[in-house]
């Protein structure tokens, strides 16, 4: 597009810019800051030395959180949840979306309006909690897994993106005296792969991230993910501030644990951050496509 | 070929049955039996016993409801979080329109990535983030107001009306960006003629956005308006329970917490699902409400 520029349009360009930039700043500061400060002398961000750059540059904190008791099982069930969880999701949404894409099927309306239908009408959290309960999932690891496999959500975006692969393809493998399950599995989940990596992306983000039904089910800390460590570490150190202000315990104790503890939380969020900042590069191209399908139709 | 299919094969469709039954019957058992255990409500509800040895007590849960005075305070919040969400659900619209404005692609990109950041971090990190950005003593903020002489905030621990705001604020600085990405995916369906006529008519930039990508939007806009009036008492639980603390509950005592700590705290199972009840049907008669508003008014509807 070609297009005069004049002077109010240079200046509005260069006003959105900044304004832009501004936006971006405060998007990502805060993130910046949670690095420095976890690197930094805790004496240091006490004093409040540290705002723009590290000082007393430590990697003991780290080295703190790192042999607490706990952390590195917390880890390995955040990623057993995040990669078992997002397999289960991938697969049977897949699969369902499938079979939902095959018109000639008694019940497939009926099966796929009371699918949608759950995103209408949720139970809430209540009865959630008693049928998980009494499906004896609490304490279970398959609570991560199991409930979020299927989201209408997700099969509505595959069973659109099947839609639009020929239908030859399936054709052509039927004739051939290929089964259903196998024509899924060999041609249809292979042709969908830009769709089932999108919805794998979401659902890995979105398992890393639970806590909730860690918190309302799960007591068994074999089974505690990375979220409710972190959210344990920083409650923790609430407790303390009003133990401190309530002046139970001697003040001078309280006050050196609750200046550490801000340093310890900060490192732990650092320690909890980085898998998605890691993935967050590959995940940039998936955004739109799986956002627009789902505008379209929901 | 086809002969020896039919000759001996299972009934047709068979495969289909059996893939579609399991995810079928997940579905039943995770999203349907739940719906089922609203009954819990209308019976006086004790762990371990069937319906017939529980006492049926009608609609007495939903009597206390309207009756409690905590459950006002919980729906004032959830209503003023809501009316804050509504006010401002025109801001990815124009934050969108702006960055569209912007020539460089890389820097548009840049923009998009780093604003949408926040969308991907769990509730607990976004409360670690405001933690330390606002804590008392080491927070960021305050580091740099002690820094330049001025008195410091403490947003996180503020019983006034301000806790509301402050936490409109974190909820818009973790969705903003990623708010946008739809609305810019919109104007980039934008059909490329109307701009060029619109430019052959003498049209400047700000008449191009007012009259041809702004009406664009309008769609997506009023869409998405009438799906967030259907959530309006579904306020979410994450946000609310990580940043309530003695000093903040009374403001941010919304009703997913209010029925979070009447069930799963207390045990008053059977009320905590009336509310919960009351709360999704409401949604459901907003959204449909909304959908035939827009019908009537707009021509459009989203079912």
């Amino acid at each position: 597009m070609t297009q005069i520029r004049t002077k109010g349009d240079r200046a509005f360009s260069i006003t959105a810019g900044l304004f832009f930039f501004l936006f971006m700043l405060i998007c990502t500061i805060p993130f910046y800051y949670l690095v420095i400060v976890s690197i930094s002398d805790a004496a240091e961000v006490q004093r409040g030395n540290v705002v723009w750059r590290p000082v007393g540059f430590t990697l003991d904190y780290y080295r703190q959180i790192l042999t607490r008791p706990g952390i590195a099982n917390a880890f390995f069930i955040s990623t057993a949840r995040t990669v078992v969880g997002t397999l289960f999701t991938v697969f049977f949404s897949a699969m369902f979306a499938y079979t939902m894409t095959q018109y000639k099927m008694k019940f497939r309306k009926f099966m796929y309006r009371m699918t949608v239908g759950t995103m209408y009408v949720s139970a809430g959290l209540i009865p959630w909690f008693l049928v998980m309960r009494a499906y004896n999932l609490n304490n279970s690891f398959w609570l991560y897994v199991l409930p979020g496999a299927i989201s209408a959500w997700n099969v509505i975006l595959i069973k659109t993106y099947m839609e639009s692969i020929p239908p030859s393809m399936e054709e052509s493998a039927l004739i051939d005296g290929a089964g259903y399950f196998k024509i899924f599995y060999r041609i249809m989940m292979p042709l969908s792969i830009p769709i089932l990596a999108t919805v794998a992306i979401f659902s890995a983000v979105g398992q890393w991230n639970s806590w909730q039904d860690n918190f309302f089910l799960v007591s068994d800390p074999a089974l505690k993910t990375i979220q409710l460590f972190l959210m344990e570490i920083l409650l923790e150190a609430e407790a303390l501030a009003v133990m401190m202000r309530t002046g139970l315990g001697t003040a001078e104790f309280a006050r050196a644990r609750v200046m550490t503890s801000f340093t310890v939380q900060v490192t732990m969020a650092v320690i909890v951050v980085i898998p998605i900042m890691m993935v967050y590069p590959f995940m940039q191209r998936y955004f739109v496509k799986g956002i627009m399908i789902g505008a379209v139709k929901g | 070929m086809l002969k020896r299919k039919e000759g001996w094969r299972l009934p047709r469709f068979f495969s289909l049955y059996v893939m579609s039954g399991i995810c079928f019957i997940a579905i039943i058992l995770f999203n349907y039996v739940p719906l089922a255990g609203w009954s819990i409500a209308f019976f006086r509800y004790r762990p371990g016993l069937s319906f017939a040895q529980m006492e049926f007590v009608g609609f007495f849960y939903f009597l206390q409801v309207f009756r409690l005075p905590t459950v006002w305070n919980a729906l004032r919040n959830t209503l003023v979080m809501a009316g804050l969400g509504l006010a401002t659900s025109w801001l990815p619209m124009v934050f969108a329109i702006l960055l569209n404005e912007i020539r460089s692609t890389k820097y548009k990109r840049f923009i998009q990535t780093t604003t949408t950041l926040p969308n991907f971090i769990s509730w607990v990190l976004v409360y670690a983030i405001f933690f330390a950005m606002f804590a008392s003593r080491d927070g960021m903020v305050n580091n740099v107001l002690r820094s330049l002489g001025l008195p410091i905030v403490n947003p996180l621990a503020n019983r006034g009306p301000g806790q509301w705001v402050f936490q409109w604020f974190v909820g818009t600085w973790k969705g903003l960006g990623w708010s946008m990405i739809i609305y810019l995916a919109s104007i980039a369906g934008i059909d490329q003629e109307q701009y060029e006529a619109a430019s052959i008519d003498g049209a400047g930039r700000f008449a191009k956005m007012r009259y041809i990508t702004l009406p664009n939007l309008a769609i997506t806009y009023f869409t998405l308006l009438i799906i967030s009036i259907g959530w309006i008492l579904a306020s979410g639980f994450d946000q609310y329970f990580m940043f309530s603390n003695p000093m903040t509950r009374e403001r941010l005592m919304v009703l997913d917490l209010f029925i979070y700590e009447q069930g799963i705290v207390r045990h008053n199972f059977a009320f905590a699902t009336a509310v919960g009840m009351i709360r999704t049907v409401i949604g459901l008669t907003l959204l449909t409400g909304a959908n035939l508003f827009s019908k009537k008014i707009r021509g459009t509807s989203i079912f």
